[in-house]
């Protein structure tokens, strides 16, 4: 039997993507890099919002949640504040991470907080039928920007550096065993980590813009982007334009719920005399 | 057994109330005015080990407190009108996915940003059907600073007992007012934590007899791996698009509520066995009825005084009860008739019911109730009198 | 293993194959064709163990794995995943 299928909940396979669609080969490479970490399934929490891209969790044999449109690092932050054991990933899409979930993606960001985030990022909102996100290249065209789309991209892996997050990596789902590696890497980085996959959706991007089906969208990202390390040596004139892909940032800094343990013993260590009981709490509005 | 007397702020007893009740998990974001219940629950909860996060917005929160919930914790968030609004999509998440959450709404003038220290109780109807589609909630309503502790304990029981979010209706007045408070010692307090499976062998975390059965519930991280989704799920919890699981799983959900209305009605009666003019109030604006109804009744007047504690399911036996004897029910509420519109539903005609709505943000003086009760005594005509009263100025 | 050259098998999961022919693609051996609509190992012994197709399948339908490593199930090369119902049985 396969070592991967292991992490999956077969009787829901075969899953919704359609052929070609990039987010199942993402989600091969978050199971194999879960894998490879050895990671107790008990102990891993997986958590979406919604999109192409969130349906993910329900195939996956972890405890799991699909979340609301954009809340997915909200509940996520939830459950690892709560249980800070658990290893909380977040598998989620450009439109549910960078759109609607932008606020709670760079204040997780900020917090630094236990939390992986998967970004499969299709530069389109695929579940609602091709319209564009806020990943979508300038000039690409989507059921809502029929005539070519206005709005300027984000780059999500700085708009994430930005915000604070200690380990940044954006890989796609041509680059499968550096996906995976990423992935592994991101899983070990104590705070707030981002691996943006690009990946490729044949039914709307591919048609939409005229690049074609699956085979030759990869074609297509693989063109579109460079390693990190060889982008330094190739030099401007051959990277221009082109995405950066490999470990972008990785500078550990204290975890969030970390940090909130301390507080908690130094508050009950100050309070171990504290024979207040539950009514002789301070009041604060005195 | 020790009982404490303190001088309590509503938002406080709120707080105490929760920790009373193993409150682990606190998400919030600022807001008028509840404020005081987030600034309690950061000061406190550390000290029982429990977690307080202050979200970027109050959809994060109410999202964070979800997620706690799954883990097992009893968490918690307090917030007000205009955060009320923003929680709405996944307070109806928590709903269809049975997942026990307690919030507090502090009700303020609204809409919009509205007043905010003004007083107010236009989040009525927002409780039962601020979020999309049929779905089952409970929403309780202090009227004084000692049941913003006892409600408080009593929505996170209802809450683990139902695996249902439970709405807590305060207000500006009853959260910002101080009391004299008498607390029962905390080992009298029996707080109710959720059902959960023995083993994981075969659980299914949404099987339950058809009839309003609430379903065992498995924590996050003991071998469950259980799914949880907003869409519609079968016994399993996997995503189903079959209109027959969905009808069924719905009908469930409701009968969980409607099965149990008697236990979950709650309410406080005075002089009602003869009464012939009925006050049907709730929170601040019941304390100006009282006053008026005991007031008319010395003055030989069959006044009488239900106050709602549960707004929904909304207790139609006991408004009912009262409609078959009384000439008059009168609803004092600060807003333009969202609980009359209930009492009306169920009165159906038995007798006038008179709305006295207040939207200026100032709470009801007893002598404006005791006007409406005595126009009622004289047998004016309903809906006069009603303007009269109500909008004085 | 002597010098004598690895032989690979590959297991395919006709019931998740959608033939959207990446892996037909990316083979860069070209052992891999689609028959009717669903990935076959035409030339198995071209086969160097890259798993591009392994690890580019969108549905998890196709695993390689060194002959002698995994008891073989099949009657030849290109055996069956037996964990699935009949419909994934091939050739």
């Amino acid at each position: 039997m396969s070592d991967i299928l292991r992490y999956f909940r077969q009787d829901m396979l075969p899953h919704i993507w359609c052929p070609g669609c990039g987010h199942g080969t993402v989600t091969g490479a978050l199971v194999r890099a879960i894998d490879k970490l050895g990671l107790s399934k008990n102990k891993v929490c997986i958590v979406s919002g919604i999109g192409c891209s969130s349906r993910a969790v329900g195939y996956l044999d972890f405890d799991t949640v699909h979340t609301t449109h954009g809340r997915a690092i909200a509940f996520a932050t939830g459950i690892k504040l709560a249980r800070p054991e658990l290893t909380v990933i977040v598998m989620t899409g450009d439109g549910d991470c960078a759109a609607i979930g932008g606020n709670h993606f760079i204040h997780a960001a900020r917090r630094n907080i236990g939390i992986t985030t998967i970004v499969m990022n299709n530069n389109i909102y695929g579940m609602t039928s091709g319209q564009y996100s806020p990943m979508t290249p300038k000039g690409m065209y989507g059921t809502t920007a029929p005539y070519g789309n206005v709005e300027r991209s984000f780059d999500l892996c700085e708009l994430a550096k930005a915000s604070g997050a200690t380990y940044v990596g954006r890989a796609t789902s041509y680059h499968v065993p550096l996906l995976i590696d990423l992935i592994h890497s991101a899983l070990q980085n104590k705070g707030f980590s981002v691996v943006e996959a690009i990946s490729q959706c044949p039914t709307y991007m591919g048609r939409k813009n005229k690049i074609g089906g699956a085979v030759e969208m990869l074609e297509w990202i693989k063109d579109g982007t460079v390693n990190v390390k060889a982008a330094a040596a190739l030099g401007s004139e051959k990277t221009k334009g082109k995405i950066l892909i490999g470990e972008l940032h990785n500078a550990p800094e204290s975890e969030y719920t970390a940090d909130y343990d301390e507080l908690i013993d130094r508050v009950q260590r100050k309070y171990d005399k504290f024979q207040g009981g539950l009514y002789g709490c301070a009041s604060n509005s005195d | 057994m020790a009982k404490t007397v303190k001088l309590m702020q509503g938002n406080e007893a709120c707080t105490i109330g929760a920790l009373a009740a193993g409150l682990e998990f606190y998400a919030g974001y600022p807001i008028t005015p509840s404020t005081e219940i987030a600034e309690l629950c950061a000061e406190e909860l550390p000290k029982v080990g429990g977690k307080f996060i202050q979200m970027e917005d109050e959809i994060g929160s109410i999202a964070a407190c979800i997620g706690a919930s799954l883990t097992g914790k009893k968490a918690m968030t307090a917030t007000s009108g205009p955060g009320f609004s923003l929680m709405q999509e996944s307070i109806g998440y928590a709903s269809l996915c049975e997942v026990p959450v307690v919030i507090i709404d502090v009700q303020r003038m609204g809409p919009s940003t509205g007043m905010p220290t003004s007083l107010a109780q236009g989040d009525v109807m927002q409780a039962r059907w601020g979020t999309h589609g049929d779905h089952p909630v409970i929403a309780l309503a202090p009227g004084n600073v000692r049941e913003c502790f006892d409600l408080t304990i009593r929505a996170f029981d209802l809450a683990e007992t139902y695996r249902v979010p439970v709405i807590v209706l305060s207000d500006e007045t009853i959260g910002h007012m101080r009391e004299k408070v008498v607390l029962p010692d905390p080992s009298e307090i029996r707080s109710v934590r959720r059902a959960a499976p023995s083993s994981p062998a075969g659980y299914k975390p949404y099987a339950a007899e058809e009839d309003g059965g609430v379903p065992l519930m498995a924590p996050f991280g003991e071998g469950y791996r259980w799914h949880v989704t907003g869409l519609f799920h079968n016994e399993a919890g996997r995503p189903t698009n079959s209109g027959e699981v969905a009808d069924k799983l719905l009908r469930r959900l409701s009968r969980k509520i409607e099965k149990n209305a008697d236990e979950l009605a709650d309410y406080a009666a005075e002089s009602l066995e003869d009464c012939e003019i009925a006050v049907v109030s709730f929170g601040s604006s019941a304390m100006s009825g009282l006053s008026a109804v005991r007031r008319a009744r010395k003055e030989g007047v069959k006044a009488g005084m239900l106050r709602l504690k549960t707004i929904w399911p909304f207790p139609e036996k006991a408004v009912a009860e009262l409609a078959k004897r009384a000439t008059r029910v009168i609803v004092p509420e600060m807003n333009l008739g969202q609980i009359a519109l209930e009492v009306e539903r169920v009165v159906a005609g038995a007798c006038p019911v008179q709305r006295l709505g207040k939207v200026n943000g100032e709470l009801f003086r007893p002598e404006e109730v005791y006007a409406a009760i005595m126009s009622a005594a004289r047998g004016d005509d309903a809906a006069g009198a009603g303007r009269a009263a109500g909008e004085a100025r | 293993m002597d010098e004598k050259k690895k032989e690979y098998f590959h297991i395919i999961r006709e019931r998740y194959c959608k033939g959207c022919n990446i892996c037909v693609a990316f083979c860069p051996k070209q052992v891999l064709v689609l028959k009717n609509g669903k990935v076959f190992p035409e030339r198995p012994q071209l086969c160097i163990g890259c798993r591009a197709c392994e690890l580019r399948c969108p549905d998890f339908a196709i695993e390689v794995h060194l002959k002698g490593e995994q008891p073989e199930e099949g009657r030849d090369s290109d055996s069956v995943d037996y964990t699935l119902p009949p419909e994934a049985m091939h050739g």
